[in-house]
């Protein structure tokens, strides 16, 4: 067995077991905790994968971001010391009814797609960095540059870089932001004038 | 360095009969655990030396000697007594306690300070001394860094007591706000080098003293002092040390904590303390090379020769760890000088102070290194032609990025290059 293996199986099984142990545990302080290590191995696989930038930003939004806010909200909302949630027997047998076909859907899909299908490629040298980060830059400006030799010149002109979503999406948070700001501004002047 | 070491076995095992595979997992393993090593020595060896420096730092500012006596001269060995004195301490884990989280809180945070080490880099040029050369380092440590709060927050949870649940709960609103202007003073330096990779950042600034990022125009200058701030209170150093404000708080979310348990949780502070001035110094201040580039000067370079190339690595290595601990020095100078900030103060400086400065800063670096490209030095000198044809390592197996055909097939749709 070489390194890439030993290492594949620990992050999955580390991922796979404390995702088990979040739908098991009945505190949510310990939920959020165990869902941090599943995400942390999951991130892992994406290094694994040769995918840094792909990882760090797991680490960044979802363990360092997602989750601090999480267990930040349990502790501003808490009425008592350690929340407990207590599932009905109803509530679990949609989990299972969901999350079994969910689960069927993926490993059918997994096993059937031709292209992830395991290749005899060899592990990537780990000696030189991958170099992840700026092909994604230039993409989301707009240069493919993994589709320069394509020969369809519309594709390959710059045409089909990111820029657009990104800007899509980056408006779209803007507005969820400003929302929120919205929503939680002190009211306080308002509630004076009714009196 | 794995492939290195399963050859080292390789030539072993021949005498035994036998043969390692060029990828077996041996020579992985024994080259994970060496980066683990020196790393884990440069983390607790720095907080002993950091804590004694501690005490000598503030006891000369308060017009005190500090520790004298242990260890002869100046109590160098202050600390070791100070550890072999919290080994031997009682364990006590209050009885509401959630035991679990309690126990692995310190545990968290010590993990999430070392493993930000494992991306920095000591040494660069042609064989960089990184435990694991990332394309996206500058990011990968901002990440791992960011991880350190939830040590904080589980530890005030699951202490069961108001004390750790309110420093608990300040740190919390503390680092998650002092993320985002610490980002955007980050991306300075990312975007003057053309690149997140540490070890291309801080080669970028070869050279004299004038290279470095920090002279390299105005904007930077102020940019270098707000993340310095920033990273501050991102590791909660007085003034921002309101998630343990002894004052108010006993001693925050590690009121309840004693022992070994409890010197974790310092030893990942002052671990962080040393990652932020590691950072600061390869983004901004030249990394390893130095005011004056002795190991250039003295032709200590990967050109003649393996061994001098190592040498002139070592020196570079010192150069950036005696920038590091300058930096945690003043930490120290300004932890002992500035009295604590009120979370609304804490809140003010990042939001109305640091992120607009930081965001301004780097529009006008931007326009700056737009206008005055190869300039360095507030651009007053040109930059070395080293410098400039210096471009972002490209492995033979990964995709080529040939920037000609990029600029010319931009050009053939009619835009700028």
């Amino acid at each position: 067995m070489n390194w890439t293996s030993c290492l594949f199986l620990l992050c999955s099984l580390m991922a796979g077991g404390f995702a088990v142990a979040v739908v098991l545990s009945s505190n949510i302080v310990r939920m959020a905790f165990y869902l941090v290590l599943s995400l942390a191995a999951t991130a892992g696989l994406f290094f694994l994968a040769g995918a840094d930038f792909v990882g760090a930003m797991q680490l960044m939004i979802y363990v360092g971001g997602t989750l601090v806010l999480l267990v930040f909200g349990v502790m501003l909302t808490a009425q008592s010391q350690f929340v407990q949630m207590r599932t009905s027997s109803g509530e679990l047998l949609t989990a299972l009814i969901l999350g079994g076909a969910l689960l069927v859907v993926l490993v059918s899909t997994a096993i059937n797609v031709p292209a992830w299908q395991p290749t005899s490629n060899p592990a990537v040298d780990s000696a030189t960095p991958v170099i992840t980060a700026t092909p994604i830059g230039m993409a989301l400006e707009g240069y493919r540059v993994d589709q320069l030799t394509q020969p369809d010149t519309a594709l390959r002109r710059g045409m089909s870089g990111y820029l657009f979503p990104f800007i899509i999406v980056s408006v779209h948070l803007l507005v969820v932001l400003i929302g929120a700001a919205y929503l939680a501004r002190a009211k306080r002047p308002v509630v004076e004038r009714m009196r | 360095m794995a492939h290195l070491l399963n050859q080292i076995f390789d030539w072993f095992a021949a005498w035994l009969g036998g043969s390692v595979a060029n990828d077996s997992v041996a020579g992985y393993v024994v080259a994970a655990l060496i980066y683990l090593a020196l790393l884990l020595n440069l983390v607790a060896v720095g907080a002993l030396v950091f804590i004694w420096l501690e005490r000598k730092v503030s006891g000369r500012i308060q017009d005190r000697l500090g520790p004298t006596r242990v260890g002869g001269k100046f109590g160098w060995l202050q600390t070791l007594a100070d550890g072999i004195k919290l080994l031997t301490k009682e364990d006590l884990i209050p009885g509401d306690a959630d035991k679990l989280l309690f126990r692995i809180a310190p545990y968290v945070g010590f993990c999430a300070s070392l493993s930000a080490f494992i991306a920095i880099p000591f040494a660069g040029r042609d064989f960089p001394f990184v435990a694991q050369h990332l394309n996206v380092a500058v990011f990968f440590v901002l990440a791992v860094m960011g991880l350190e709060v939830f040590a904080v927050i589980l530890a005030g949870y699951a202490s069961a007591s108001k004390w750790s649940l309110f420093g608990a709960m300040r740190e919390a609103a503390q680092v998650v706000s002092y993320e985002v202007p610490m980002g955007l003073c980050v991306v300075v330096p990312v975007m003057l080098a053309g690149s997140m990779d540490l070890v291309h950042i801080g080669d970028k600034q070869q050279g004299w003293f004038t290279n470095w990022y920090l002279f390299h125009d105005p904007f930077t200058f102020i940019v270098f002092w707000v993340y310095f701030t920033c990273g501050t209170a991102s590791v909660n150093r007085a003034p921002f040390d309101l998630a343990e404000a002894e004052s108010e708080l006993v001693a925050g979310f590690h009121t309840e904590y004693s022992g070994l348990r409890w010197s974790f949780f310092f030893m990942a502070e002052y671990g962080s303390m040393l990652a932020v001035s590691l950072l600061a110094a390869i983004l901004f201040l030249g990394g390893w090379n130095g005011p004056i580039p002795v190991a250039s000067l003295l032709g200590l370079t990967w050109h003649n020769g393996p061994l001098v190339g190592y040498l002139g690595n070592f020196l570079g290595m010192l150069n950036v760890l005696a920038k590091a601990f300058l930096l945690v020095t003043v930490m120290m100078w300004v932890r002992w000088t500035l009295p604590r900030l009120r979370i609304d103060q804490v809140m003010t400086t990042c939001l109305k102070y640091c992120t607009p400065i930081a965001a301004a800063m780097f529009v006008g670096a931007a326009l700056w290194h737009m206008t005055l490209p190869d300039r360095v030095f507030a651009g007053l000198l040109q930059s070395p032609a080293a410098n400039r044809l210096l471009a972002e390592p490209l492995p033979g197996d990964s995709i080529q990025l040939d920037l000609q055909t990029v600029e010319a097939a931009t050009i053939a749709r009619g835009g700028r290059p």
